[in-house]
């Protein structure tokens, strides 16, 4: 059996509101469906599953808030519910949806008829008594949040992104002694590259440059761990690469939905991964996946005449690598001088986490990566 | 295909990509990527919208003449022409 808790979707989360259960207990889902909608700054997000098994009780109602780490509801595997139904002495369990009753909710007669009186579902009252027991007060409770008005936020989603960032950023700065590193990339061997390699694909498989960017930081990183790490209690190494990637949105404010595994995936399957989260952010139509667990941060200029970007670390993350746009620029290069496309990569680290010493072997690796995009 | 024909059909497309932008407000000679604020992963989307829609195949190389709504236009009508012919 496994808990399934309300996950955090950023440093900046504390809770969420749940508007609608796409499961009922019984159900048979597979990793990666969606089970739930929830709604946060972010707007509404959809909430997957990481593991096979049989939904339990829904613990959390409809247009509850309900804080990160919160137990949602409980995944049991098929070998746990055929137990389960043998010990009780029933007879074989039905292929389909097993339609299990998980646990007995012990409730005081008062609040059981004030609960039948009000109409409401004791599976889905949380009991503050002893051994988890429903209580009147609980019951109460519940009666009083079903008849207040909806707890909707009376702001726009912009608004609310707005606020995410600033509370994101504030902490960032307040808490984090960042120290910043730069350096220049004579980009010609990549765009080269990426012009032979899109003249072999279809409109729809082009590159764009970000994508080997991309894939050379979670290369770096596998060499540099200390840089792919949250500060919680000291430097936590984390063993998955997943660059959050900032995407603005036309509206105003930012989105960093995540790349998982990108040292693991090619430089076509960052390029499609980023496809999919992007349209998905612009259309503020997410996954829990996409927001969850991001080890490092990479926000890019794109094509903008701009050259450096001094990066705000996103908490607890330890470091945040940034390109400027690409620009033409004079260059020294065996003694002679030409004009290349250059590119500024930024890097802003955590002075607690790391020294100098380290942002510079990983901008100096990175570098090096980029003169052979081929390899990447 | 009338040029009108093929504005309102690219209109559209931008108007999918950019919700929120007006593109029929778009002057002939203005930088539709500059004006949007169309990036250049949106631009990706609507150059695979523009060749959906017209049957047409725009190399990267091309993405120069296509700066404005004018040379987009003008674009268009010659490779659609030049598909007629082969």
């Amino acid at each position: 059996m496994i808990d399934f808790r309300m996950p955090s979707l950023g440093a900046d989360m504390e809770s969420a509101f749940l508007r609608e259960w796409k499961v009922k207990p019984g159900d048979v889902v597979k990793r990666g469906d969606i089970i739930a909608e929830v709604e946060t700054q972010k707007g509404i997000i959809d909430i997957e599953v990481f593991n096979d098994g049989i939904i339990g009780d829904l613990l959390v109602k409809i247009d509850e808030k309900v804080p990160v780490g919160t137990l949602m509801t409980q995944i049991f595997s098929l070998e746990e519910v055929k137990t389960e139904v043998k010990k009780s002495g029933e007879a074989e369990v039905p292929k389909e949806k097993p339609n299990i009753h998980l646990e007995v909710h012990r409730a005081s007669p008062l609040a059981k008829r004030i609960a039948a009186e009000k109409g409401i579902d004791l599976s889905l009252v949380k009991g503050t008594g002893t051994d988890g027991a429903i209580t009147r007060e609980d019951v109460d409770k519940v009666v009083v949040e079903q008849t207040s008005p909806k707890a909707t936020s009376t702001k726009t989603a912009g608004e609310n992104i707005r606020a995410a960032v600033a509370a994101a950023m504030s902490k960032s700065n307040r808490e984090i002694p960042h120290y910043y590193l730069q350096t220049k990339v004579d980009m010609s061997g990549v765009l080269n590259w990426l012009a032979q390699e899109n003249k072999q694909r279809g409109v729809k498989d082009r590159l764009l440059p970000i994508a080997p960017l991309i894939k050379a930081v979670a290369k770096a990183l596998v060499e540099i761990p200390d840089l792919n790490a949250w500060w919680e209690n000291g430097l936590q190494r984390k063993s998955g690469i997943n660059i959050g990637f900032v995407v603005s949105l036309r509206t105003g404010g930012i989105i960093v939905p995540a790349i998982h595994d990108a040292d693991k995936k090619s430089v076509g399957e960052i390029m499609q991964t980023l496809t999919d989260i992007i349209s998905r952010v612009r259309s503020l139509k997410l996954r829990s996946s996409d927001l969850s667990d991001s080890t490092i941060t990479i926000t890019s200029l794109g094509d903008g005449a701009v050259e450096t970007v001094y990066g705000v670390i996103y908490p607890p993350q330890v470091a945040l690598v940034s390109f400027g746009g690409i620009t033409d620029q004079p260059w020294a290069d065996n003694g002679m001088l030409g004009v290349r496309p250059v590119l500024n990569i930024g890097l802003a680290a955590d002075h607690r986490a790391s020294d100098g010493n380290t942002g510079n072997l990983f901008l100096t690796l990175l570098k090096n990566l980029l003169k052979k995009p081929d390899l990447l | 295909m009338s040029k009108e024909e093929i504005k309102k059909r690219v209109f559209k497309a931008l108007k999918n990509i950019a919700p929120d932008t007006e593109p029929e407000k778009l002057s002939e000679n203005s930088n539709i990527r500059k004006s949007l604020m169309i990036d250049s992963f949106d631009f990706l989307q609507f150059i695979v919208a523009l060749d959906n829609e017209f049957a047409i195949q725009t190399p990267e190389e091309d993405y120069g003449k296509i700066g404005t709504l004018e040379e987009l236009t003008s674009y268009i009508l010659e490779q659609k022409s030049k598909n007629a012919i082969s």
